[in-house]
């Protein structure tokens, strides 16, 4: 599935050469809005930062969508008899690995245009990936319930974004601890986007063959 | 040995009863005509098969699975070809006949041979999106076979063929009969499908009754 999931991106590159671009044009603008030469753009980066791949991370799960609802590729996978579990770990598995690359190019972006001195990158690294399970997890639970509606774009981010925001709060805060140099602070934060990202991947392996059901 | 038993089944679609106590009985090997004007709920009886599709009421059995417990458990030995062809725009031909055989826990080989038996061999490498409405039609028919499954059903199967993709079909699904497949199409087409069909059956108006067709002498023995 994760596999799958990936040929299909690395061919159609809806992320990379749509999502990508969306991502990096949002820290640019915010750049533009807030004056780049004003000192306050380093010290509310890590907030801008995780809002645009929050933003981002919607269009990549919508595409997640999307792939299933083609040529009723959605009653496909019901039929397949595959394991609901598997499918679920499947598709984050494969959102996640297209967000952190997303985010590997954001984070750049973001160093160069907010003109940020770079430290902590263990915690970095860390709260990165955990904040990045949780967020496709989420998405990934969300959108599979509105997979069945006709407004299933606008129903996602509607769905997804306030379940979201302890993830927002916790990378956030964990990146501006990291960046300060004081990693310590930051752990506490990284625990909760752990506890995050597991409770939504167990919930969803539990519950996605029946969500994908009553879709 | 009877592989579908449907009884009093009620299928609720909205506020349609598309299904209004339907009655079925359907043995090993058999290829069993669906035949009836449109909506009269060959698609939904199908999908009752499948498992998409709940009930209101009555019973349904299929492959030995009882469908008010579980819808899901058979799902692994059917394939159901509907209107779509269930393949991924961007993945190529091989590569949807794979994914598809490997769902079903088959192996690879089988979704070459079925690449090789639906004539598709010469664009295994060509994106599903790529493809012809008829080429994407015996696709979505090689990837049904790829699952190599117990039970086959088909909805308009002959729509889009060409006329050798028709007799192509039509041989393999004899064929897959004589494997001790069993196979329920349900068609507008009636006398190519009577053809291949050993039994008849009228859907209509959310019930099933006996067609008059009765398969030639050997052929229900098929």
């Amino acid at each position: 599935m994760c596999a799958k999931d990936l040929r299909i991106e690395l061919r159609a590159r809806v992320v990379m050469a749509q999502v990508l671009p969306f991502g990096v044009l949002v820290l640019i603008l915010f750049a533009f809005t807030l004056d780049p030469n004003s000192a306050i753009l380093p010290r509310i980066a890590p907030g801008l930062f995780w809002i645009t791949v929050l933003l981002s991370s919607i269009l990549a799960v919508g595409r997640s969508i999307a792939v299933e609802a083609e040529h009723g590729a959605r009653d496909a996978l019901r039929l397949s008899g595959m394991d609901g579990g598997a499918i679920f770990l499947g598709k984050v598995a494969a959102v996640v690995v297209q967000l952190l690359a997303l985010e590997l190019v954001l984070i750049v972006a973001t160093f160069m245009l907010y003109s940020i001195d770079v430290r902590g990158l263990e915690v970095l690294v860390i709260a990165a990936i955990s904040a990045t399970i949780g967020i496709a997890s989420t998405g990934t639970v969300y959108g599979v319930l509105a997979s069945g509606a006709k407004v299933r774009e606008t129903l996602v981010p509607l769905l997804v974004l306030p379940i979201c925001a302890p993830v927002l709060l916790g990378a956030t805060k964990a990146f501006e601890s990291a960046l300060a140099g004081r990693s310590g602070e930051a752990w506490p934060w990284v625990q909760l986007l752990g506890a995050f990202g597991a409770l939504y991947l167990t919930v969803g392996f539990i519950a996605y063959g029946t969500l994908m059901e009553e879709a | 040995m009877a592989i579908v038993t449907v009884r009093s089944a009620v299928c609720v679609l909205g506020q349609f009863p598309a299904l209004a106590g339907a009655d079925l009985t359907v043995d090993a090997g058999e290829i069993l005509l669906l035949a009836g004007p449109n909506g009269a709920g060959k698609t939904t009886l199908l999908r009752l098969l499948a498992g998409l599709v709940p009930l209101r009421s009555g019973s349904a059995s299929v492959l030995g699975v009882d469908l008010t417990v579980d819808c899901r458990a058979h799902r692994r030995r059917l394939s159901l070809i509907g209107h779509e062809t269930f393949c991924y725009d961007d993945l190529t031909v091989i590569e949807n006949l794979r994914f598809a055989a490997r769902a079903a826990g088959a192996r690879d080989e089988a979704a070459n041979f079925a690449a090789t038996r639906f004539g598709l061999g010469a664009i295994a490498d060509v994106r599903h999106a790529r493809l012809s409405a008829g080429q994407r039609r015996r696709l979505a028919l090689a990837a049904a076979l790829a699952r190599e499954p117990e039970l086959l059903l088909l909805d308009e199967p002959h729509a889009g063929l060409d006329a050798q993709g028709r007799d192509l079909l039509d041989s393999i699904l004899v064929a897959a009969s004589a494997d001790g497949v069993t196979v329920l199409v349900a068609s507008h087409e009636l006398d190519r499908a009577r053809s291949l069909a050993t039994r008849e059956v009228i859907v209509e108006q959310g019930v099933v009754r006996a067609g008059q067709f009765v398969a030639p002498a050997g052929r229900a023995a098929l």
